[in-house]
């Protein structure tokens, strides 16, 4: 399975994005630079982490016009896989792919450290390896984290399985503890912590190597559905 | 403004003394007259005030500094460059310097903080390294004045602010309150790096008719006479020299990383450095220094922010994320290539000239010319008078005195909850600590470990200095540190390699201050020596006084090497059933103990003594039990004594302990030197004992309990209570 | 009751990276005629009539603008009390 790895200009977990992609999920992945405007040859697309433009102005507000979120919102129409992280969901609320918006913490400060999250619905594309309700420990990493929508939107999200993943102990405000969402159809998912941060014994937590395992299991299903 | 006027003229500025403003003395004026054959116009005299200026020519500690010892084994690069190189085998490197932001941190914290990072970071970078960690060593007056918690709280802000956006992990550091520190607080910043041998780069200007091309962000009237500035004591009209105050561009420095990065592997790259204090100056200057040539420069090609901006204040401004290149003639448009991609431009603004001067062209005219080792290199040294301070005899001459305790699990409680010895989470959990995806230990053990991607090998690294030793004491206290951050190397399983240093001190025009820099700075070099950690890379500031004199601080940034990632020892329990272990004598020291600033306020009496061999012979020791598989835990004893290590050892843990300490219970919190606890498992006790002959003390227990039975006592109480003290009282200040 | 209107700007020799990276943004759009972009803050309160020019100086320069960066102006309406 090939990852592409988009870089915008102040991205700065791409280089863990990749490695959590070939070093420990042992799969393929390159980097794909903002200004590229094709996806040809990848089966899913990783938005990693970091300030993209500095964050100035709205977090992921000047990303979503590079060229190559074309081709992203594109491949994401086709029902392929599309994960942001962090400043990756920032980007993918921005451009218009998943609902609702990403506002200051609620303590108003960064916030660095191990969460615990529950896996709110394990039956989509990037969630089949954990279990209904399972608690993992993956590090959030952000400023800027606390979802919020509407009603509507809310009751949206819960009607048609669209969260992922809820925060134990919401350290940020977020409505309905929410830490990661999907889209209606299941194959963009955004969330604020970093998977790719818990894929090494090492470095203390593996909890998030199965994010990538399930996306390979389901990449592995859809290519046998449409032989 | 000065910018709207026209400048002073040669002879204003000699009769009117407009260099004395600037910072250089009557006798210095002179000198660059002698220099030069001439009296220097303003452009020139501007020059030459930065490039004289302490934090640019180390006039006044260069007598001290040279007391270091600074070569070994697996030093590539000592001090002289952007930063030092340390061999760490298999062709790799590992790149480091710690650098003062103290002056701007006062007076614009958030910024002053953040642009301090973002200049220690170009350091790493501009020799080719890729940066893999930062460190924080930071000193504030009490917390709970509005002030400090002002300063303290946006200084951590500052750091996170650039460190976060930037992509490098802050992984450590350390942070102690004190009142000598109240007006004057010390922001230092350390940058680690990593670098393959092939790719390190030098600040060199060769080549005659090479192209010199500035990259980064446009020069605006921001920090003009920055490097002057942080070389005086910070006084009452410091409010008048705010627009020297400088803002820092994170996303800037990001992408300036990852282009000068892809052109260190270009063969069209012949030089590389930052312009960092006194900017274009001194990075044209000392690249052509060097290098032995010259260098011309074409004023009206800089990029600029502003508009009609003159000479002096191009070459003086301390605009942030800048970098200066020299480049093989005829190959300017491949460098162009590579930065543009990053949405950067490499802009031709000079060449490499044969006879050796900077000269500078704007619209037209030569507006300087000046010798460029008159600049980098001919700044007047100093052997600045040095008199022993009365405070220190009248120390000396105390008696050791061990101070009384009624309560000892209330005095056990109160210091945990000490700021400086409180835990820092409220700090560190604003720092992304994580990014790079290579942190092994993150802050709050001994000292942080990164693993070097690729290999099985780990790099530890700490910042270390109890100012109060220092104070009393400046040659034994010089000693400490240094130790001390090699104890917590080799705690967390490395062997130390080599150190950065960033002397903070007063006023060294003050006999009393020069001699507090010289002996400090003698005690480290000894203590260097002995356990061979030469002095890489460095940097001193000076004047920290504002009313009074900060404590002596010469903060030592420490990095060892963990050869294999099995040898990470960490400092907190790890099992039930482990045996508790004491190395070394505990003796009643407590002058510049926590204790005895919290019972009085003040320091007093003597430092506490070491034995550099011993701590030598205990290191080696220890890492032999490490490396021999014997040991679970292990952690210095330092600030609050066996009470404070104990205790830190089960936080964050679910395990409590029993202990039997045969010493009166005072003595539990007595700073005595180089001493460890560890935690063994049961079937190496023999063999830990054999090796290093430290002292059973006590098991690791699976209770929510810690038992301590002193010569005195029983003294028993909850660990989470403890941890729950110590857990929250900085967070507590700053609600 | 009075409304207060404090606009804070960065001082004019100050970097505004926020702002220079919004410029090149809207130059990806197409918009290549922007020659600068600064970004400040604008921060309402509603006082009471007791509050005067003086009181709002005093406001601004201890806590509503940073006056090492950042210059100021603010406007007073009278709005209709609820």
């Amino acid at each position: 399975m090939k990852f592409a790895v988009i870089v915008f200009p102040g991205s700065n977990c791409d280089l863990d994005m990749y490695h959590a992609v070939t070093d420990a999920l042992g799969e393929e992945a390159s980097y794909v630079f903002h200004t590229e405007t094709s996806l040809d040859g990848f089966d899913a697309v990783l938005l990693p982490g970091g300030f993209s433009y500095g964050d100035y102005l709205r977090c992921g507000a000047i990303a979503q016009f590079s060229p190559i979120m074309e081709e992203v919102k594109r491949f994401a129409t086709e029902g392929k896989p599309v994960l942001g992280v962090c400043n990756g969901f920032q980007v993918l609320v921005e451009a218009g792919l998943l609902p609702g918006v990403l506002l200051r913490n609620k303590e108003l400060k960064f916030m660095c450290r191990t969460t615990r999250l529950k896996v709110a619905n394990a039956s989509t594309c990037f969630t089949s390896d954990y279990a209904d309700g399972e608690v993992i420990d993956i590090p959030i990493a952000h400023g800027e984290g606390n979802y919020y929508c509407d009603d509507a939107t809310y009751a949206m999200l819960k009607t048609h399985g669209q969260i992922a993943f809820t925060y134990v102990d919401n350290p940020n405000g977020s409505r309905g503890d929410i830490a990661g969402i999907t889209n209606r159809t299941g194959n963009v998912l955004g969330m604020m912590p970093h998977p790719e941060r818990a894929v090494e014994a090492l470095l203390g937590s593996t909890d998030g190597l199965r994010l990538f395992t399930s996306l390979v299991k389901q990449g592995a299903n859809h290519v046998k559905t449409t032989v | 403004m000065l910018k709207r006027q026209s400048e002073p003229t040669t002879e204003m500025i000699k009769e009117q003394r407009l260099y004395a403003e600037m910072g250089l003395s009557d006798a210095e004026y002179g000198l660059v007259v002698d220099l030069l054959g001439r009296e220097p116009n303003y452009t020139e005299i501007g020059l030459f005030s930065v490039m004289w200026s302490e934090h640019c020519s180390y006039k006044t500690s260069k007598p001290v500094l040279r007391q270091f010892p600074t070569t070994g084994p697996r030093v590539l690069q000592g001090p002289g460059e952007g930063a030092g190189v340390v061999d760490i085998g298999d062709g790799q490197a590992v790149v480091f310097k710690i650098e003062s932001h103290n002056h701007p941190s006062a007076v614009e914290p958030y910024q002053g903080a953040a642009t301090g990072v973002g200049g220690i970071i170009r350091d790493i970078f501009s020799m080719g390294a890729r940066p893999v960690a930062l460190l924080n060593s930071l000193r504030f007056g009490h917390l709970g004045t509005a002030n400090v918690d002002r300063l303290f709280e946006r200084v951590v802000a500052g750091i996170a602010g650039y460190g976060n956006c930037v992509g490098i992990p802050t992984v450590g550091g350390e942070i102690a309150f004190d009142h000598s520190y109240t007006g004057n607080p010390l922001v230092n910043a350390m940058c680690v790096g990593l670098i393959k041998h092939e790719d390190i780069q030098k600040g060199l200007a060769k080549g005659i008719g090479n192209s010199v091309m500035y990259v980064g962000a446009a020069t605006g009237r921001d920090g003009i006479h920055g490097a002057t500035f942080a070389s005086e004591d910070l006084g009452e009209d410091t409010e008048a020299k705010r627009p020297a105050v400088q803002v820092g561009d994170p996303f800037m420095e990001k992408l300036l990383i990852e282009a000068c990065l892809e052109i260190v592997g270009h063969p069209a790259l012949v030089g590389m450095q930052d312009m960092g204090a006194a900017g274009l100056t001194s990075s044209s200057s000392e690249m052509a220094s060097k290098a032995g040539t010259g260098i011309e420069m074409h004023l009206d090609d800089v990029p600029q922010r502003e508009t009609e901006m003159t000479p002096y204040e191009m070459m003086l401004s301390e605009s942030q994320e800048r970098m200066l290149l020299v480049v093989e003639r005829g190959r300017e448009a491949e460098i162009e290539q590579i930065v543009s991609k990053w949405g950067l431009h490499a802009v031709h603004i000079g060449e490499v000239i044969e006879e050796k001067v900077l000269r500078l062209i704007h619209h037209g005219d030569v507006v300087a010319e000046v010798p460029v080792d008159a600049l980098a290199e001919e700044a007047p040294v100093y052997n600045k008078p040095a008199r022993v301070p009365a405070y220190y005899e009248e120390f000396q001459s105390m008696k050791e005195e061990t101070p009384v305790v009624e309560d000892t699990l209330d005095t056990w409680r109160k210091l945990l909850r000490q700021p400086t010895i409180a835990s820092k989470r409220w700090v560190y959990d604003q720092y992304d600590h994580m990014v790079q995806t290579s942190t092994v230990i993150a802050p709050g053990s001994d000292a942080a470990v990164i693993r070097v991607r690729g290999t099985d090998k780990a790099l530890a690294m700490t910042t270390d200095c109890n100012s109060r030793y220092v104070y009393l004491d400046p040659y034994v206290g010089g000693q400490i540190a240094v130790a001390e951050a090699a104890r917590n190397i080799v705690a967390s399983g490395g062997l130390p390699l080599a150190i950065t240093d960033c002397l903070n001190f007063g006023n060294p025009d003050k006999p009393e201050g020069f001699w507090q820099l010289k002996e400090a700075t003698a005690g480290m070099a000894e203590a260097c020596r002995i356990l061979e950690t030469p002095v890489i890379s460095g940097n001193v500031s000076l004047y920290n006084e504002s009313g009074q004199a900060i404590n002596p601080t010469p903060v030592v940034g420490m990095v060892g090497l963990i050869e294999r990632t099995e040898w990470i020892t960490t400092q907190s329990f790890k099992q039930a059933g482990d045996r508790i272990f004491l190395l070394g004598e505990t003796m009643s020291e407590f002058g510049g103990s926590e204790l005895q600033y919290m019972l009085h306020e003040k320091s007093f009496g003597k430092a506490p003594r070491i034995d550099l061999s011993l701590e030598q012979e205990r290191l080696t020791n220890l890492r032999d039990a490490i490396q021999s598989g014997y040991v679970n835990t292990i952690h210095d004893v330092s600030e609050g004594g066996i009470a404070v290590a104990l205790a830190e050892m089960t936080f964050g843990t679910r395990f409590g302990l029993e202990a039997e300490i045969d010493l009166p219970s005072v003595l539990l919190f007595s700073e005595t030197q180089s001493r460890f606890l560890a935690a063994v498992p049961a079937e190496h006790a023999d063999a830990f004992k054999a090796l290093t002959g430290a002292t059973e003390i006590g098991r690791v227990t699976e209770e929510d309990k810690i038992r301590v039975k002193t010569a005195d006592e029983l003294i028993e109480l909850e660990r989470s209570v403890l941890e729950r003290d110590w857990e929250g009282a900085i967070a507590c200040y700053m609600k | 009751m009075k409304k207060v209107i404090v606009f804070a700007t960065l001082r004019e020799s100050i970097l505004d990276p926020q702002g220079v990276a919004v410029k090149g943004g809207l130059a990806q759009l197409g918009f290549t005629g922007v020659e600068e972009v600064r970004i400040g803050k604008r921060i309402e309160l509603l006082v009471t009539d007791e509050t005067t020019d003086m009181m709002v100086r005093e406001m601004c320069e201890r806590l509503l603008v940073n006056p090492v960066m950042e210059d100021y102006e603010f406007s007073i309406e009278e709005v209709a009390s609820v």
